[in-house]
């Protein structure tokens, strides 16, 4: 069980990531969008989505750096893993509720504006509320996080998550016995993993940050050949 | 000097009959879509009015358009690039579905499957969004037509301006036009520069600005960027949808949908050269009543031998040079300077120009007050006021709109006075400083307005940019994936092919 869900499992997951969404970005870029819906109702979505979207990035950034970054760069630097696990729950903490706040906000929009409704694909309204599932997971395990701040827990999943991608084949005993609420959330992450080719999520691949340094403003296309 | 050749459009506004035929044609063949139905690529505006979408003048509110800096530079009314970023979760300036309207469809078959009733069955809107019953339409594509509503929400049109409007409002001195309008295809347009992931693009071959719509994620930076709100977002695709110049059309040679089709023959293209080096130049002029006769400076002239040299060093044809100097948006937009830009303004450079129409004398009852300059009747008396035109097509400034409409009626007067008395007036020609051939020539494309005049559309060299070798055994226009349909079976990752749009309720 453990070995399948924190062993194998990942590896589904990130080759169904993968492969997905290349294949998607290749085969059907018609597909490949935000799909904003702010068009139809802007009541809610205002603070919805600014709320959402800026907790769930830091939430996104903080799990990428804490959790891959190797360990041995924290020693580097002379960190400790007990201070490193504080910030992280309290980062978590913060942002994460103003994400879950901002999600529900969009979840209630979704759910009961005539407009979007009618309008949302079943992927929009599921992937929506496992966001929300998988947002309040990662809160419900704050408090057990604090509770544990002298364990060294945060290593375990570091090394778990550095294992998975050195390839270390005992990478899932690392977190053998960490709390269940932990490997819910872990689980339905790399859940989340394997929904996103199919979902609206893929727009975050196409976050459009070289557009600050695109040169100039204007864009002019030519069919001719440079000579 | 760059040069770069663009299709430019004139709208002859002294003869639109708002018969709205433009807006319709245009619709069955680019908008007939789930989506999009709210959406008019073009369509025609009954002025004074606040227009479609509401109040999209007022860049007070929408933030369309650029906006000038105090160190001159140009920056997008909405905000420069990291600004834009930072509104990309959740965008102020967006415009909602309402501010245009929601889309509707009535219960047709309800007329014929009600049972027996007391009173005649009738077929109720429905929302094409929702799906749900509207029990009254408050808004639609052209909700102010001839001056429908009270004067006091029509009033508070941005081209007011400097106006004493107030006696607009009464019934004696009330005035009406129609504005056609559609995308401008600028030289400067601002929905390119706002576009996050550079999917909007000027072709350089024809000037014409397209959406890439693979490219595109729906940001909807672009939508409110425009500051003519001809931008729309296709709430079903979730990309943004804009005028396409009717390009397969343009690249075969053939005038847009909506300039062929115009009953009222108002509608001119023609090829125009430019200056691509002094389009930055020319939208920061600092006082925008300038903006004006700086685009002009932009154009070239295409008889000028060291125009003719330069245009072939940069890539346009020669049967291109040739169409410019046929082109009658060159003749009136800088021979006769009649037709002007719309909202100069915005400093967007637009490509789609007007020639403000002619209005009966006010007061004709009172004939004898009429303003006569010789045997020219004043402009300033004319019904519509000449700043109201000048508040739309020049920011403001009167002069070249009084020289305009001079000219347009020296025109009539030397004709009439040419055909039916027989008579040459040199007089009225000389008076508003042009030469009797050229009140001939104005004559034959204005009134007249035979269709190889209207107009002067070279073809597309593909010849120059394709290897025909390397496309033999190809498919021709497809929407995504070669030759595929684009979509496959499945619907693995949601995409709807482009549905045919269905009758009755959904």
């Amino acid at each position: 069980m453990n070995q399948f869900f924190f062993g194998t499992y990942p590896y589904i997951a990130l080759t169904v990531l993968l492969v997905g969404s290349i294949a998607r970005y290749e085969r059907d870029p018609y597909t490949w969008k935000s799909s904003s819906s702010q068009l139809l109702r802007r009541k809610q979505l205002m603070w919805g989505s600014v709320l959402f979207h800026i907790g769930v990035l830091v939430v996104f950034f903080g799990h990428f750096f804490g959790l891959l970054v190797p360990i041995k760069v924290y020693e580097f630097f002379g960190i400790e893993a007990q201070a490193k696990q504080l910030l992280a729950a309290v980062a978590g903490g913060v942002f994460g509720s103003i994400a879950l706040i901002g999600a529900l906000i969009l979840a209630h929009r979704r759910l009961t504006d005539p407009r979007i409704r009618a309008t949302s694909s079943f992927a929009d309204t599921a992937i929506l509320l496992v966001l929300i599932v998988q947002l309040a997971l990662g809160l419900i395990s704050v408090p057990f996080s604090l509770s544990e701040l002298s364990d060294g827990g945060v290593v375990k999943f570091m090394a778990w998550a550095n294992g998975i991608f050195t390839f270390d084949p005992n990478a899932a005993s690392y977190i053998k016995d960490v709390d269940l609420i932990f490997k819910l959330h872990i689980v339905l992450g790399l859940t989340i993993f394997i929904l996103f080719p199919f979902t609206r999520l893929v727009h975050m691949l196409s976050a459009p940050v070289r557009y600050i340094w695109r040169p100039g403003y204007q864009i002019v296309r030519t069919r001719r050949k440079k000579a | 000097m760059k040069v770069r050749a663009q299709i430019g459009m004139v709208l002859n506004l002294d003869k639109c009959i708002g018969c709205h035929t433009c807006s319709v044609t245009c619709k069955n063949v680019w908008t007939s879509r789930d989506g999009v139905e709210y959406a008019w690529f073009n369509n025609v505006e009954t002025k004074p009015g606040i227009g479609y979408p509401d109040d999209w003048e007022n860049q007070k509110r929408w933030n369309g358009g650029w906006t000038r800096t105090r160190g001159g530079k140009l920056v997008p009314r909405q905000g420069a690039k990291w600004r834009i970023l930072a509104n990309i979760f959740a965008n102020p300036n967006l415009p909602e579905i309402d501010d245009y309207y929601e889309p509707f469809d009535f219960d047709y078959d309800h007329l014929k499957s009600a049972p027996e009733m007391e009173a005649f069955p009738t077929a109720r809107p429905r929302s094409k969004i929702s799906g749900e019953r509207m029990e009254k339409i408050v808004h639609g594509p052209n909700w102010e037509e001839i001056l429908g509503g009270e004067f006091e929400k029509r009033g508070k049109d941005y081209n007011f301006e400097g106006v004493q409007k107030e006696i607009y409002g009464e019934y004696e001195n009330t005035f009406m036009m129609y504005l056609p309008r559609l995308c401008e295809h600028c030289l400067n347009p601002t929905c390119v520069a706002s576009c996050p992931s550079g999917a909007i693009y000027k072709r350089d071959e024809d000037g014409i600005v397209l959406i890439d719509q693979e490219a595109c994620r729906g940001w909807r930076m672009c939508v409110s960027g425009c500051p003519y709100k001809k931008i729309y977002y296709n709430w079903e695709s979730g990309k943004s949808e804009k005028c396409t110049f009717c390009y397969p059309r343009i690249e075969s040679g053939m005038p847009t949908v909506c300039s062929e089709t115009c009953v009222g023959r108002i509608r001119y293209l023609g090829v125009m050269l430019y200056d691509a080096d002094r389009i930055k130049e020319a939208a920061a002029v600092e006082g925008e009543q300038d903006l004006y006769d700086a685009q002009l400076g932009v154009f070239l002239d295409p008889n000028d031998p060291e125009v003719q040299a330069a245009a072939l060093r940069d890539g346009v044809p020669q049967d291109w040079i040739d169409s410019a100097k046929n082109s009658p948006v060159w003749k009136m937009a800088m021979d006769w300077k009649i037709a002007f830009p719309l909202h100069p303004e915005y400093r967007t450079l637009p490509m789609v120009w007007y020639i403000p129409p002619l209005s009966p004398i006010q007061n004709a009852a009172e004939a004898g007050k009429i303003g006569v300059d010789g045997d020219l009747p004043d402009v300033k008396s004319l019904r519509i006021p000449v700043r109201y035109l000048a508040n739309m097509l020049t920011a403001g400034d009167e002069e070249p709109i009084v020289k305009a409409l001079e000219r347009m009626l020296a025109m009539r007067g030397y004709m009439r006075a040419k055909t039916i008395d027989g008579v040459v007036d040199l007089g009225i020609a000389q008076r508003v400083g042009l030469t009797p051939a050229q009140i001939d020539e104005m004559y034959k494309i204005m009134a007249l307005a035979d269709y190889e005049d209207r107009f002067v559309v070279p073809t597309t060299h593909r010849e120059l940019t394709e290897d025909a070798y390397d496309l033999r055994g190809g498919c021709g226009f497809t929407d995504t994936n070669q030759c595929s349909t684009g979509t496959g079976g499945g619907k693995l990752f949601g995409s709807r092919k482009f549905v045919v749009p269905t009758g009755g309720a959904r």
